[in-house]
């Protein structure tokens, strides 16, 4: 009995439904969630791996050539422990690093196609160039740790292996300066509409606050990780470990106050964009909630590291790696939530002025405000909404406008926020979630406005009363598959072309 | 079977495109989807065809030492090919997505969780082969634990494929998309298979020739390397490798070829395929010659052979593309005339709403009327007039703030917290001016 209803209820009524794409969708985890675990692993190797990494392992080659005795090339054993440490940059850099790189693109194509395949359009050739940059960067790490060994057998031939580590050190910022003008295009709002160009990427105001914050902080957060492979590489109590935690925390403490610096004016260049976003209001209250617990990431991330730096300069011996371990931490605790932040700037849209984070085009909203957003969907099992059919209308409307940044029952479950709104634990009155729905946007300006009709609200807000009532889920297109819409398959194309 | 039956019916989606110009001409993407993709594949290749030979040669190795040497020299070919693969699959990848952005994300949905579990799958299948390469001592004396290691990343990236070439052929195929639920589904969809082991026979073929190159290189230190292998000893593995691997694509080829819906078939496209075989078969019988002739000559025409193979892997790699440009010619014209429509239909709306808007503000209405519409708009989701909804009742408010409009607007523009059960009201100065604080206030009031 129980396999006969479960059997047959996901055909009935577990069909999808979508705008332009069959949707991906992860009712659990939240379909954020996916493309920020990621992306923040990605930016973590990318910055304190490779970015901030690559110039403190060449400069300490260096060092071991020039502490060296006349008769030798370099200190050997000084320069084994070095190319471990790269060793353990190496491998995770070209497999976890990279393929987090792939990951986004994967994840963002799953998750927001819309958005994504807007930006391609007008990235593609910062993109291509990023990507020839990238290639170039790959090239040379190999080349790099590949040929350190071979390398030592000549003072000329070391002297070039070196030269080649700034060659990478350089190409790997230059990977990240041209990313960070994406990343600013799409913070910096209304900018899409007057001038949608590649140009605008690196002249737009969050531009340069944003590189000048992540070069020290990506150089900060090598030097901490650093510091523990000096402690996990270099025997204790030996005169080379001494030396290399004094190089390692003069770069940990030349770098720190860069870093804040950098830290403070990305910092106060983010109001700015914040206010052309999203006017005060609770948005800014939520978000005030972020800004604030910055300030203590910037305070602890950087303060942590700099006392290992300093406790590393006077009393080398106390570091032991389970100390360091814990400014690690901090380190990539401080690098990470600047990207949450970022994130949130961003809100209501996901391409400023151009398209909200519904992945609905703001110039599009009168078409499904006025004619309805499930008739102009090209997925969806309901077209006219009837009393019997509402619920499953409103399940269709939710995952068209809701299920990008909402689940059902998971992280940040529609339920939830309602529930925060209306008392928790009582039942959800569809009255006034279907009259507050469409006016939402004009209290919580971080949400986009609604792209439906009166009758579509009320759909949805009987919806999410039902899920409250059922604990109901949704799922993706990629487990439930998807049905099209009769009013935008081939047939009825044909027909209105006649 | 229901299912399939609707489908057959009008079950193609026609969904509208993103409306933004392509950066370059169509052709431009088209011409580095195909050249990077080719250079791409060539890497995964190496990778996968190196890994499939590195674990037979691991296995062989137990008995004949040699081939334990062969296997780690190959194994360390693997972690650079792997390295270089991926960077150059970025090229194709953002080609494919704006060139086929409808058809490419929709297959990336339709098959979601395998699509991105690519991404954990290979990062562990490379930690392997790192892992692998750098234990070769370490392990020495436990081959077991050593050889599985690499058997179990050779699997992984065995699997892989699937799922790439699973999508490449969902995508073809809107009319399969409502059909299909999820991943497993989708892979049975006819030519996956075939296509497969297309791709597999290639990546033999393509690593047999890396082998023999390899191992022919005049810096490489091989007599230092094997005791007993000589130089034509591989050599002559390389080729055979190639030569049979090419051989069997004789016969998978035409399956491929049956087996492909014919919706995407065309004198172009068979035009093209016979022209990469006509090109490899010289190099075929020219490897035959080497493999067959005196043993100092075997390295002789290695260039023309590469060269001749690399036009069949273009025209195989340009014909991929004619038969997915023929599929979805239709569709896309389709697609086409639904983005345009939609502009139409959107024009529509906004002249409706323009009218509805001036209609609205025509009429005559009194402060406290105008009052009232502020309210509905900005207020109405959290207070109701005479009980409690999020916050307060109006008729409270109007109790509190009778006779002190000034109050009630400063509270209205930045609110306080007085009740401890009561959640934070949001300001609203940004988004209200005096004339309707004016009205609002006018309302809440009377």
């Amino acid at each position: 009995m129980f396999l006969a209803i479960s059997g047959v209820l996901p055909e009935i009524c577990r069909k999808k439904q979508f705008m332009d794409f069959p949707m991906f969708h992860l009712d659990w985890l939240n379909n954020r969630m996916l493309i920020a675990i990621i992306a923040i692993i990605h930016v973590m190797i990318n910055h304190g791996l490779a970015v901030g990494f690559m110039p403190l392992i060449t400069w300490l080659e260096q060092k071991g050539v020039k502490n060296s005795g006349r008769d030798q090339i370099t200190n050997l054993d000084w320069d084994n422990r070095i190319y471990n440490m790269m060793k353990v940059a190496f491998i995770i850099t070209t497999t976890l690093g990279a393929m987090t790189g792939v990951g986004i693109w994967f994840s963002v194509a799953l998750v927001s196609p819309t958005s994504i395949g807007s930006l391609i359009r007008v990235f593609y050739w910062a993109w291509f160039i990023e990507w020839l940059v990238f290639v170039t960067e790959v090239i040379l790490i190999m080349i790099y740790f590949l040929t350190w060994k071979s390398s030592n057998t000549s003072l000329r031939a070391k002297l070039l292996h070196i030269r080649f580590g700034w060659f990478l050190s350089l190409f790997s910022w230059i990977t990240m300066a041209i990313i960070v003008s994406i990343l600013s295009f799409m913070m910096d709002p209304g900018n899409w509409n007057t001038h949608k160009s590649l140009l605008n990427g690196f002249t737009n105001p969050i531009y340069l606050p944003q590189l000048l914050f992540r070069t020290p902080t990506a150089m900060l957060v090598a030097g901490s990780f650093g510091m523990l492979l000096v402690t996990l590489f270099f025997k204790k109590e030996t005169e080379l470990r001494l030396k290399a935690v004094k190089y390692v925390s003069k770069w940990i403490i030349f770098w720190a106050p860069i870093s804040l610096l950098g830290a403070v004016i990305y910092y106060n260049s983010i109001p700015e964009a914040m206010i052309a976003n999203m006017s005060t209001a609770v948005g800014t209250m939520d978000f005030n909630k972020y800004y604030d617990l910055m300030k203590y990431f910037i305070l602890f991330g950087i303060s942590s590291s700099l006392i290992m730096a300093i406790i590393g300069l006077y009393k080398s011996k106390w570091l032991k790696s389970y100390i360091v371990f814990f400014p690690v931490l901090m380190a990539f605790a401080y690098l990470g939530f600047f990207e949450r932040v970022r994130e949130f700037v961003r809100k209501p849209y996901v391409i400023g002025g151009y398209m909200y984070s519904n992945l609905l085009l703001e110039e599009d909203y009168p078409v499904y405000q006025q004619f309805g957003l499930l008739k102009n969907a090209t997925y969806t099992t309901v077209t006219e909404i009837t009393p019997e059919n509402k619920i499953e209308a409103g399940r269709n409307v939710f995952a068209i406008a809701c299920s990008r940044c909402h689940t059902t029952q998971g992280v940040n479950s529609v339920v939830d926020v309602f529930e925060r709104m209306y008392g928790i634990g009582k039942p959800l009155d569809i009255n006034s979630m279907a009259s507050y729905i469409p006016n939402m946007h004009n209290g919580r300006t971080y949400m986009p406005p609604f792209p439906g009709t009166q009758e579509e609200s009320e759909a949805l807000a009987a919806y999410i009363r039902n899920i409250q009532d059922t604990g109901d889920v949704l799922e993706g297109a990629q487990s439930e598959g998807v049905k099209v819409s009769e009013l935008q398959n081939t047939k009825a194309v044909l027909e209105n072309k006649k | 079977m229901i299912h399939l039956y609707i489908a057959l019916q009008n079950n193609v989606p026609v969904p509208k495109d993103i409306p933004l110009p392509l950066p370059m001409p169509e052709w431009f993407f088209v011409v580095v989807l195909v050249l990077s993709f080719l250079l791409h594949i060539l890497f995964v290749n190496l990778m996968l065809g190196g890994s499939i030979l590195a674990l037979i040669a691991q296995i062989k190795g137990l008995k004949n030492k040699e081939y334990d040497i062969l296997a780690h020299e190959i194994a360390k070919t693997i972690t650079v090919n792997k390295s270089i693969a991926v960077v150059l699959g970025i090229a194709p990848l953002l080609s494919i997505n704006v060139l086929y952005t409808i058809y490419f994300y929709s297959a990336n949905a339709l098959t979601g969780l395998m699509w991105i579990a690519v991404i954990p799958l290979v990062t562990v299948a490379f930690l392997l082969t790192y892992l692998h390469k750098y234990t070769w001592e370490t392990l020495e004396n436990h081959k077991a634990v050593h050889i599985s290691i690499l058997a179990l990343a050779t699997v992984i990236f065995l699997f892989i494929p699937f799922i790439f070439l699973t999508n490449i052929n969902l995508m073809l195929f809107p009319e399969k998309w409502a059909v299909v639920k999820g991943f497993v589904d989708a892979l049975f969809l006819p030519n996956v298979f075939p296509r497969y082991l297309h791709f597999i026979l290639a990546s033999l073929a393509v690593t047999g020739l890396f082998i023999f190159w390899y191992n022919s290189r005049k810096n490489y230190p091989f007599e230092e390397i094997y005791q007993k292998f000589t130089r034509y000893d591989i050599q002559k593995k390389g080729y055979s490798l190639a030569l049979t691997a090419s051989i069997c694509q004789f016969m998978i080829g035409p399956l491929v070829l049956l087996t492909l819906p014919s919706k995407g078939m065309g004198w172009n496209l068979i035009l093209i395929i016979f022209s990469g075989v006509a090109f490899a078969v010289p190099a075929m019988w020219m490897m035959w010659k080497r493999l067959t002739g005196e043993n100092e000559n075997i390295e002789k025409d290695f260039y023309k052979i590469a060269m001749l193979l690399g036009v069949t892997v273009l025209c195989m790699g340009s014909g991929r593309q004619i038969y997915r440009a023929n599929s979805l010619e239709k569709h896309r014209e389709l697609v086409q005339i639904k983005t345009e429509e939609f502009q139409i239909l959107k024009k529509e709306a906004i002249a409706k709403m323009k009218a509805a808007e001036a209609g609205a503000a025509s009429e005559d209405m009194t402060e406290a009327e105008k009052g009232q519409k502020v309210f509905g708009q900005y207020c109405a989701s959290c207070h109701k007039i005479d009980e409690k909804l999020v916050g307060p009742p109006v008729l409270e408010m109007a109790k509190i703030y009778k006779g002190n409009i000034g109050d009630l607007q400063k509270w209205i523009k930045n609110p306080g917290k007085k009740r401890p059960d009561y959640p934070q009201m949001p300001g609203f100065e940004s988004q209200l001016d005096q004339k309707q604080l004016d009205q609002l206030a006018e309302y809440i009031l009377n």
